[in-house]
């Protein structure tokens, strides 16, 4: 590994441990979902209904760590942010390690 | 900007996966043959770096939050079609195992962050043909890549979003999937990554692209082919 390869390292691994800024400033200026991320719950409030073809795929998929968080129902936002954190070292690794996996079975050129 | 599943029309999302896929059988192509195999850590990198800048969600006080994507300082530091394979990885990982953004639209979210977006900060960036000596002009230049590469991608989802109620309705004129038009998506979206996303890609992409020309600059793709070195 070069130098410069382990200074982004350290930094990615520093923007890890700050991710819960990312669920903290929002609750703190009272910032909700994205705009067009709502549930089907939040946009029944907003609107009074829930579109049918909207109810019907909403639910899809059953992600393993859905919104990032190992416990939903956990009203702790210190455990939340650390199921954030722990979300943010397994997606960022996968990610790391799935596009050196599909970057070295593609690239040809060795130079 | 990851559009849930449920959103989108299959008349939305099946034509933007089948453009996803014939872009990325392209991006395998293009990068197979000009991507030099000495980044590919770096690249690694560059897709952890988006997966976890797209998780600082930053509030609009008192509305809605958002964040940055790092799809334009990806396609500048190392191209657009590198770009492409980097994000795509970052977005179908969060879709599958973190349930952010749908799987029917990961096509659609794809399309947007990950093709559009670099392909648009790649092409925004040529335009200002900068001398890599000049480092206040590339600064300029990488921000104004970042900034409006992403208010315009945030424009392209709206547009995604607000034909769903004209495209398809039931038999009493009820929307079916995203329930807001163009005249409600088209200025939230904008106006949001106008006033605060934007300027946190901008800043991003142009920050790191002044710590790259510091520390390694032959390395950036977007200096590199002004100078007519393709790859070295």
């Amino acid at each position: 590994m070069t130098k410069l390869q382990r200074q982004i390292l350290y930094f990615l691994l520093g923007l890890c441990v700050l991710t819960p800024i990312g669920i903290l400033l929002p609750m703190v200026f009272d910032a909700g979902d994205a705009w067009g991320e709502w549930s089907a719950t939040t946009l029944n409030d907003l609107i009074g209904y829930v579109p049918s073809g909207l109810e019907k795929y909403s639910n899809i998929w059953n992600a393993p760590i859905p919104d990032y968080s190992m416990n939903e129902a956990d009203p702790s936002v210190v455990h939340q942010s650390g199921y954030y954190i722990v979300s943010g070292v397994i997606g960022a690794t996968l990610t790391y390690l799935v596009t050196l996996l599909i970057s070295k079975l593609i690239v040809k050129n060795g130079d | 900007m990851h559009i849930p599943d449920g959103y989108l029309s299959p008349q939305t999302y099946l034509p933007l996966m089948g453009v996803f896929v014939a872009v990325t059988a392209v991006a395998v192509k293009k990068v197979k043959l000009d991507f030099s195999a000495r980044y590919i850590p770096y690249l690694g990198m560059a897709a952890a770096f988006s997966f976890i800048v797209m998780m600082f969600n930053l509030p609009i006080p008192g509305g809605t939050s958002g964040h940055a994507v790092g799809s334009a300082v990806i396609a500048l530091l190392f191209g657009p079609w590198a770009a492409v394979v980097a994000v795509s990885v970052a977005l179908i990982i969060q879709a599958l195992v973190f349930g952010d953004g749908g799987i029917t639209a990961i096509g659609a979210n794809c399309f947007n962050m990950a093709i559009f977006m670099p392909f648009v900060a790649h092409y925004l960036f040529k335009l200002f043909s900068v001398n890599p000596k000049r480092k206040t002009k590339v600064f300029v230049a990488a921000f104004i890549s970042g900034y409006f590469s992403l208010v315009l991608t945030a424009i392209l989802t709206a547009v995604e979003f607000g034909i769903q109620p004209l495209i398809a309705s039931d038999a009493e004129g009820k929307p079916l999937y995203c329930p807001y038009d163009l005249s409600v998506a088209i200025p939230v979206m904008a106006i949001e990554h106008l006033v605060l996303f934007g300027i946190v890609e901008g800043l991003i992409t142009a920050l790191i692209v002044r710590y790259f020309l510091k520390s390694d600059p032959g390395l950036i793709f977007a200096l590199r082919i002004r100078k007519g070195m393709q790859h070295d």
